[in-house]
């Protein structure tokens, strides 16, 4: 049975009677949600948007010219670098752990399922200067790891690697717990549906998987991302801060600031926002872009 | 395709799904599971499908031990409890699922994938949702694509878990009578669980009634309804 027969313009709708302004099942008063309403702008102008615009006006209270000037310097191009190569190594590395860890979370039963949950949330209760710390004690030359790997030419703290190691400790929860619960609810049965017509592991991994938590990792990966490359705590603990080689910009924007260097800081503050709300934009688009399907998909 | 099942158990942990249980059927038969919630009919239908391994037992297919098949090899079309339909695929892509999922020596064109499609839609009598996404279609809609899209991978035998147990009365008529068509049209060996006794009588030809993991009895139902083998069966035919 066809279900999109046209209907001429003038037949009843039946579905869709005359509309009326119903009561409303919630009886709030109009004054009570119009304040409601005005309390929760406030406080996002506040707590948002005031000190986002300060940000921005503090960066360019020398001028435009000043603020570039300021990216220009080695030193802040070597953070700008050593934030991005952090994340780019970082985020996809805890994007395929937090999905092996959800999957398995999620799709089976197993001994001490319970105590992995609890351990994927570690890095979510410890503060990131103990985390930092912990890693630096671990990979330090003071234990026999890190003796070891020292001794093999391989440099871990105060060195890249000890931040890139920090950061992944930090934002790992990030991807596995949006994707937790999504997994879940979606259940086996059309990943075993996939098995039965033939398909092979890897194959309902990437059609039928994949694709049902496309739009959690999507969100995960941007919520890890955007804490990949604001972590401050751990970072600053293991780097060591060594100008021009661990200063990452959350680092550097800390130091520009004790040095009373107001532009370099704001400057870099406003680039590590503006990269925030690219993600955030790039988001939102691919939201509207796709609006259809998401529809499609919770209409279940 | 005749199947055989030869002392089969299945326990998860400490709960027995299966006892020992043992029955055949014959090639191209309508069996119904028949029996109340918990009793094992899903476990005994996942085990067949590949889905599930047994702790004990065999399997036989055409005579040939199947037991250790993994579920692509079994060939099993498999009509799940909720549908499982891909839900970001549309009605074509769900039942072009299994023919691109084959290795590229046996992959259909997709002239050829487009012609099977069509077929299939136009024998579950819904020719024109191919575009729909599942979430757009109704219940026995649903029901009617799961069936089409595990028909697509010419199945060895086709398993159904409670296929009509998520529909209205009306729908639920209406469908039966088309597992009825289409089984006899592809003359497929066909099993599906219920646990409405009226659905088993009506539709199979053989019914199987199980409770708490074990084989009740087996006939036909004009022989159960006339001598039940076991207390239980006389009380639950007559629920
Ligand atoms: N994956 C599983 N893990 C543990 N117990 C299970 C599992 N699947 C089924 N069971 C148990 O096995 C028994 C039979 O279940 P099932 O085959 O689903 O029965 P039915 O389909 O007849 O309702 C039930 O007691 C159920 O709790
Ligand atoms: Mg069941």
């Amino acid at each position: 049975m066809p279900a999109d027969i046209a209907l001429p313009a003038s037949a009843p709708l039946s579905a869709r009677p005359p509309r009326r302004r119903a009561r409303r099942v919630t009886t709030e008063p109009g004054w009570f949600r119009a304040a409601l309403i005005a309390t929760v702008l406030t406080l996002l102008a506040l707590l948002l948007f005031l000190p986002l615009w300060e940000v921005f006006s503090q960066a360019l209270s020398e001028g435009f010219g000043a603020a570039v000037a300021s990216l220009g310097n080695p030193d802040a191009r070597h953070a700008i670098l050593l934030t991005l190569l952090t994340a780019l190594v970082a985020v996809p590395m805890n994007a395929a752990f937090g999905i092996a860890a959800a999957w398995m979370i999620a799709k089976f039963d197993f001994r001490g399922k319970a105590f992995l949950i609890t351990l994927i949330d570690l890095p979510f209760s410890v503060s990131p200067v103990v985390a930092g710390l912990c890693l630096t004690l671990l990979f330090g030359s003071g234990s026999a790891l890190g003796a070891f790997m020292i001794a093999h030419g391989m440099q871990v703290v105060f060195a890249v690697p000890g931040i890139i190691l920090a950061t992944m400790f930090v934002t790992f929860p990030f991807v596995a717990r949006e994707l937790i619960p999504v997994m879940q609810e979606q259940g086996r049965a059309e990943e075993e549906a996939a098995l039965t017509l033939g398909a092979s592991g890897w194959r309902t991994f990437r059609t039928v998987t994949l694709p049902n938590i496309r739009w959690a990792l999507l969100y995960g990966v941007l919520l890890c991302n955007a804490r990949a490359m604001g972590e401050f705590g751990a970072v600053a603990v293991i780097s060591g801060k060594i100008r021009g080689e661990t200063i990452t910009m959350p680092l550097m924007i800390e130091m520009s600031y004790n040095e009373y260097l107001t532009v370099a800081a704001f400057t870099m503050a406003a680039l590590l926002a503006s990269l925030g709300l690219v993600m955030l934009t790039a988001k939102t688009l691919l939201e509207w872009r796709f609006a259809d399907q998401l529809a499609a998909r919770h209409r279940h | 395709m005749n199947i055989e099942i030869e002392e089969l158990a299945k326990e998860f942990g400490a709960t027995t799904a299966l006892m020992p249980v043992s029955l055949s059927i014959p090639s191209g038969a309508l069996v119904s599971l028949l029996g109340p919630s918990g009793s094992g009919k899903t476990t005994l239908l996942r085990v067949l499908g590949g889905l599930e391994f047994p702790t004990s037992g065999r399997v036989l297919f055409d005579g040939q031990d199947a037991t250790g098949l993994s579920v692509q090899e079994r060939r099993a079309g498999f009509v799940f409890q909720h549908y499982a339909l891909f839900r970001h695929m549309t009605v074509f892509e769900n039942i072009a699922y299994g023919l691109r999922a084959r290795p590229r020596r046996s992959r259909p064109t997709e002239a050829e994938i487009d012609r099977r499609v069509h077929k299939l839609l136009a024998m579950i009598q819904l020719p024109d949702i191919a575009r729909r996404y599942p979430a757009q279609l109704s219940g026995g809609q649903r029901q009617r694509v799961a069936l089409a899209r595990a028909l697509a991978i010419e199945p060895r035998m086709l398993l159904l878990d409670e296929p009509f147990g998520a529909l209205d009365a009306r729908v639920r008529r209406e469908l039966r009578g088309g597992l009825r068509t289409i089984h006899d049209q592809t003359g497929l060996t066909t099993i599906f669980v219920t646990h409405d006794q009226e659905e088993a009588m009506e539709l199979s030809d053989l019914v199987v009634v199980m409770s708490m993991g074990r084989i009740e009895q087996v006939g036909a139902p004009r022989e159960i309804r006339a001598r039940p083998a076991t207390r239980f069966v006389a009380e639950f035919i007559d629920a």
